[in-house]
């Protein structure tokens, strides 16, 4: 075998090896990577949700709701419980606030007295429309979408709002 | 010989255990590292007991979001010396996060990461990387409220990544919310990805020991020359090194023991982190606290300018780690001494002293409404005064009293209000509740004339 021919040879098997642990790791790292992912590639679809009676909440007032998020896992358990304030506006206006605080997501409380949603992390504080009031929060309180059925008042089960840069 | 002695033989002929572990116990290091070369090792061996605790409390731990919570209740309060184990697991990532940073900082202020170390500099940031990560995840494996309000804060932060932040923030909780998906994955982040990280690049951070050897203690005016510098420290080495073993192993062994003895001690007498309430993110009434480690950073977002906030949050981890990685780039020679370079030494204590300062602040968290205020006693108001009296009553119902002192109760969220009266006049105090400020709501709309004329009877009887 003469000299060029066998350090062709030698790339040659160099590159087929690499070649051979490359494809399997390749193919293996798909389903590996859906594991991973999956998340970004399953949308969940959500759904409406009675959190209420209209006839238990007075004109003006709010009220903690707690739902259990779409389609949780069997072994979710109280982890995919979530909350909101749902305020009457009026005889048939409602609106619903995720309890998410806007700055990073902690869970701001009703303070009726006050009329004030008060978040015990940073200190942001929101009107009783979910305007700020003060504080770092960079923008109002999320609403969620609420519907009234007859007597009943339905939430439509929403993502944990998030907060870009962008807003 | 004994059959002992034989069979040892045997065992070292056929698998050569005492060729591959003799030069690196026998390997040279310069003569005078003393007590500052310690920290390295300690962190090691506080990742070694992070693994063998870990191991432990995984015997125990159910990695299920219904589950969890109460195996954590197990192993404290039924398991045999569970509590302990929680303990020592807690109290030595505390420890590792403190002699990795206190290892960064020595190897800084000698200026050990330069020519020819640039390499271990570089994957000594990537391990404190992954090390904060161990933190985090850790700390919301425990899975009760202060762990899923955690992951949402984690994931809100994410959000503020620029383009992929609301991706990466449902990557983080496994879905649209948190569920039975969010603990599966960071368990499995926290016990099989980042470890097996952390364990390749610390056998990468040896092994660049081994090869370019530790940094010699330094010397006003000996200069460090990428030309010269190798064949200098294989000369200074071969004329005047000891070998590792034990000359400088003891004391790697005695101050890591000391640090394992002392972590122990913590755990039994001050034990575990008491857990909170049930993972139940629809319980609102609850106050996430970061563990210790990431307390400064929450600290920095209630400090910051609301403004620039959500930029800091993304650009300042990133401009952070990018001065660290460029660290050994931008100054790779020279002069090593801290005393001829006492901006390291300024650097330094800069780095501490915020960071403590961040801990103190964060710890205090003025910034929150303290909610747990009591009802604040009728002292010193004249008993006629029932526009004060109702007023102090409504000081509180309006939630002034989650955000303002008066005398020994109330939050301090606003300023101390105790003798308000003797700064502020009756038409500023109106002024001022009515429209309110950056920080304080405007009550104009919520509050009623004869209430707010009640509020203010009762601020000016506070002198």
């Amino acid at each position: 075998m003469s000299e060029e021919k066998n350090i062709n040879r030698r790339k040659f098997l160099g590159r087929l090896s690499l070649l051979a642990g490359a494809i399997p790791a390749a193919i293996v790292s798909v389903p590996i990577f859906g594991a991973l992912l999956g998340p970004l590639l399953q949308r969940q679809k959500q759904v409406w949700r009675k959190v209420a009676n209209a006839s238990d909440i007075n004109v003006g007032e709010t009220k903690l709701i707690q739902y259990l998020n779409a389609d949780p896992l069997p072994w979710a358990g109280v982890s995919a419980k979530s909350a909101a304030w749902l305020r009457r506006v009026s005889e048939e206006k409602f609106i619903a606030f995720s309890a998410h605080c806007t700055h990073l997501g902690c869970p701001v409380r009703w303070e009726d007295k006050a009329q004030l949603f008060m978040c015990p992390c940073h200190g942001g504080v929101y009107y009783k429309d979910g305007t700020v009031a003060a504080g770092p929060p960079p923008k109002p309180l999320t609403q969620i979408e609420v519907r009234k059925n007859k007597n009943d008042i339905e939430i439509k089960t929403a993502p944990v709002p998030i907060t870009t840069i962008t807003q | 010989m004994s059959w002992l002695k034989k069979a040892g033989r045997w065992i070292n002929d056929r698998s050569g255990l005492s060729e591959m572990i003799k030069p690196l116990m026998n390997h040279p290091v310069p003569p005078e590292s003393k007590w500052a070369y310690v920290f390295g090792s300690a962190t090691l061996f506080c990742f070694i007991l992070q693994v063998a605790t870990g191991i432990g409390l995984a015997l125990l731990y159910q990695p299920s979001s219904d589950k969890a919570f109460q195996s954590l209740q197990y192993i404290t309060y039924k398991a045999t010396l569970g509590s302990t184990l929680r303990g020592i697991h807690y109290y030595g990532a505390t420890g590792m996060i403190i002699m990795a940073g206190v290892h960064m900082l020595r190897v800084y202020i000698t200026a050990a990461y330069k020519y020819p170390r640039e390499m271990s500099w570089i994957s000594g940031v990537v391990l404190l990387i992954l090390t904060i990560s161990m933190g985090f995840t850790g700390q919301l494996l425990r899975w009760d409220d202060n762990g899923v309000w955690s992951a949402v804060v984690a994931a809100e932060q994410m959000g503020r990544i620029p383009l992929i932040g609301k991706p990466l923030a449902r990557l983080l909780l496994g879905g649209d919310t948190l569920g039975g998906q969010s603990l599966s994955r960071f368990f499995a982040y926290h016990v099989f990805l980042i470890p097996s990280l952390i364990f390749i690049f610390v056998g990468f951070h040896l092994w660049l020991v081994m090869r370019n050897g530790i940094s010699e203690p330094t010397k006003p005016g000996r200069l460090i020359d990428p030309r010269t510098y190798r064949q200098w420290y294989h000369n200074m080495l071969r004329q005047s090194g000891v070998p590792f073993w034990p000359y400088a192993a003891w004391r790697d062994a005695v101050f890591s023991s000391l640090v394992i003895i002392a972590i122990v001690v913590v755990a039994v007498v001050f034990g575990p982190p008491a857990l909170t309430k049930l993972p139940d993110p629809s319980n609102i009434i609850t106050s996430p606290r970061p563990d210790w480690y990431l307390l400064w950073i929450y600290a920095l977002f209630a400090l910051m300018p609301p403004k620039i906030e959500s930029y800091v949050m993304f650009f300042g981890p990133v401009l952070i780690f990018f001065l660290l990685f460029a660290l050994p780039f931008i100054s790779n020679k020279g002069e090593r001494s801290p005393i001829k370079r006492p901006w390291s030494i300024i650097g330094s204590a800069f780095v501490v002293i915020v960071v403590i300062s961040l801990l103190v602040v964060g710890n205090r968290a003025s910034w929150s409404p303290h909610f747990k205020a009591k009802a604040i006693t009728n002292f010193s108001i004249p008993q006629n005064d029932s526009l004060a009296l109702t007023g102090m009553i409504l000081f509180q119902q309006k939630a002034c009293l989650y955000c303002h002192k008066i005398n020994d109760d109330g939050g301090i969220v606003g300023p101390d209000l105790s003798h308000v009266a003797n700064r502020m006049n009756e038409q500023q105090m109106i002024i001022r509740i009515v429209n309110g400020s950056q920080d304080m709501p405007a009550y104009g709309g919520s509050l009623s004339h004869d209430e707010l004329n009640r509020l203010v009877a009762f601020l000016k009887t506070r002198q």
